[in-house]
């Protein structure tokens, strides 16, 4: 490799290292967050801390602005007032792009749909933001990753070359969660990950998500509506209603709370179905 | 700031022992990889000075190990739970699909591009064929055709086309009548650039170049329309409420196109005359007049019927091919993008066969 090659290189990493997530006890920082469509409010005075290392489900009704918040975290949408940082830097008062580029890097963002970019393979799809981001990287070690992450979410040995539409739903989701994990962020986003699968399918999947927050030390913002979902993966809860953020806390601390949509959304037939299925399994694995 | 991965090694007795220091990261990986590779045998591989060790690090050092035969000394409990997840699973996991020698992946090309064509041709026979088996269900079983679609279609294919169409046309009939006069002034001859221009206009261009304005303008959003229906589901959720999509969408567009294509080509073949009416009162001093009288005189009865034949069957096509390759669509969105093109493409290429077909057919008949 040439001097001029190392020098750039240096440089590159000189750049890559103005953000810093092992620094920061809270990855995500938002407070009095606003966000106003025309007439629609949707958050008001939104305060909410995501720490580093921790799973973090978000719940609320349909409507409460889970994914406007999520869209308002990663850059999707600009607040109307408020501020939010993500390790210590707020997306929008960034003024260096290659600073931007480098927050970026360090998140991965799973949509609803996938959005897997339907003329490229499963591979492709992941290689895309290593490509983006690391254009020095050859392709033997690029296939050899996208092969990794393809084998790491699960998916069968022949999933690689296939395209999103010959793709089951299941596979989909991890399809586009081997993308987001594809620059081994420190923070990654999952919108509605179990939404549209089979208990089991979604199951496994949850057990996939705790898996690899554990092994790659993620920290994970996780918008859901699935109760099974929050009692198997999250440490803590945060639930939207009115507009903020109204609690915070690990499952047991929220039943605590008076709060009746709290109330009715774990003490509902199907919370306390989900729960009584946890306690079960809890059980058993002592037992064992 | 923070030290980029990097390695020391020493010669050993079975090969290199290595020894990771820095960050092994996707972000600060460097030359790594093409240094570790140009190492030669490496038996031992020492990760205890490591910083951090992300998958990529941790995929870098199984390569290694899986290659050499490495031992692993001094991992993280990090680390190996990294290492951990790779070593459990020994499938082959595969990136690309299959490659073959160019020359045999360019005959493959030719073959499936011949067959295609071939295929494309039955379909639009088949699909033509569906069509006329659900008008007639639709006939028999005394359903009413559904003329509030029909008529919506009516505008968007008819009346909006007009201006476009006619600008267009009374341009050609300019440009016909500009280039026939160049060309008969040579033998003083000028007088026959409105046989030229009324002739060409009413039998041939008029048609055609309606034909081709219609196909890119309708059969085109007939594609696009139905191709994106298909997409969302909603033409499946259409068959299982029990509603034919032969019947609400496809037959609707088939006969708004049929119908406007006659009313269309005339109102062109008018435009057209209008241009070189315009050029020869100009450009030769022929008044309106004298032009109309001349018209009648030359432009036989049997022209003004060869349009009026080839326009619904033109309309027919256009309709059909577009609706055909909207019901196409399949899988994703680039699908709908390439059946639209195809759809125009086909529907001008059908148009202009059959107008030869017809030229020699007619010609034959004795209608010159």
């Amino acid at each position: 490799m040439s001097e001029e090659d190392r020098n750039h290189i240096s440089e590159e990493l000189a750049a890559a290292d103005a953000v810093r997530p092992e620094k920061f006890e809270n990855a995500i920082c938002i407070r009095g967050l606003r966000n106003q469509f025309g007439d629609a409010v949707i958050h008001d005075g939104l305060d909410l801390d995501v720490q580093s290392g921790e799973i973090l489900g978000v719940v609320g009704g349909s409507g409460t602005g889970k994914s406007v918040l999520m869209r308002s975290i990663i850059g999707l949408q600009t607040p109307t007032a408020g501020e939010i940082e993500v390790y210590g830097k707020t997306l929008d008062t960034i003024a260096d792009e290659e600073e931007s580029r480098d927050l970026r890097r360090r998140w991965g963002v799973m949509f609803q749909g996938g959005a897997l970019f339907s003329t490229l393979s499963v591979a492709e799809n992941i290689q895309v933001p290593l490509r983006e981001f690391y254009p020095r990287l050859d392709q033997r070690l690029l296939d050899e990753i996208a092969a990794y992450k393809v084998a790491m979410v699960g998916l069968p040995p022949d999933a690689g070359p296939k395209f999103p539409a010959e793709l089951s739903g299941g596979m989909v989701k991890r399809a586009g969660l081997a993308r987001a994990l594809a620059l081994d962020p420190a923070l990654l986003f999952l919108d509605e990950p179990t939404a549209g699968l089979d208990p089991i399918g979604a199951a496994k999947f949850d057990e996939l998500i705790r898996e690899l927050a554990d092994t790659m030390g993620l920290t994970v913002f996780l918008i859901t509506h699935d109760l099974d979902s929050l009692y198997a993966t999250c440490d803590r809860v945060a639930v939207l209603a009115e507009k903020k953020v109204i609690a915070v806390g690990t499952i047991p601390e929220l039943l605590a709370t008076e709060h009746p949509w709290i109330q009715d959304y774990f003490n509902g037939p199907r919370g306390r179905a989900a729960a009584g299925c946890n306690i079960a399994t809890e059980r058993q694995d002592r037992k064992s | 700031m923070v030290a980029r991965a990097d390695f020391e090694h020493s010669d050993g007795a079975e090969g290199a022992e290595v020894r990771f220091t820095g960050r092994l990261t996707l972000a600060r990986l460097g030359d790594v990889p093409a240094r570790l590779d140009a190492l030669g045998p490496i038996a031992t591989l020492d990760l205890s000075a490591l910083e951090r060790i992300d998958t990529v690090g941790a995929w870098i050092v199984t390569r290694t190990v899986n290659e050499h035969g490495a031992k692993i000394v001094g991992a993280s409990p990090d680390a190996e739970r990294l290492l951990e997840a790779l070593a459990s699973d020994k499938s082959e996991y595969r990136v690309h699909r299959d490659r073959r020698p160019a020359w045999i992946r360019m005959l493959e090309q030719v073959g499936t591009a011949s067959t295609a064509i071939w295929h494309e041709l039955l379909g639009i026979v088949g699909f033509f064929g569906a069509m006329i088996v659900a008008l007639g269900t639709q006939i028999r079983a005394r359903r009413r055709l559904r003329w509030n679609a029909v008529v919506t279609r009516f505008q968007t294919v008819g009346v909006d086309a007009l201006p476009i169409i006619g600008l267009m046309s009374f341009l050609i009939g300019i440009v016909i009548a500009q280039q026939g006069a160049v060309q008969l002034e040579q033998f003083g001859l000028e007088v026959f650039t409105i046989n030229l221009v009324g002739r060409a206009s009413i039998r041939e261009l008029g048609l055609l170049m309606t034909a081709i304005m219609v196909a890119g303008r309708s059969g085109s959003a007939f594609a696009a329309q139905i191709g994106t229906m298909k997409l969302t589901e909603e033409v499946d959720a259409m068959r299982t409420i029990g509603v034919s999509p032969m019947e609400a969408i496809v037959l609707p567009r088939v006969a708004a196109s049929t119908i406007t294509m006659p009313l269309l080509g005339f109102y062109a073949s008018l435009c057209a005359i209008a241009g070189g009416g315009a050029f020869v009162w100009i450009g030769l001093d022929i008044p309106p007049l004298t032009y109309i009288q001349r018209l009648r005189e030359i432009i036989p009865m049997t022209d003004f019927w060869i349009m009026l034949i080839k326009a619904p069957v033109f309309g027919i096509l256009i309709g059909v091919t577009g609706c055909y390759e909207g019901m196409q669509v399949r899988q994703n969105a680039e699908e709908v993008g390439k059946r639209t093109t195809s759809a125009v493409v086909a529907a001008i290429f059908l148009v202009i066969v059959l107008d030869a077909l017809f030229a020699v057919f007619f010609s034959s008949l004795g209608w010159n």
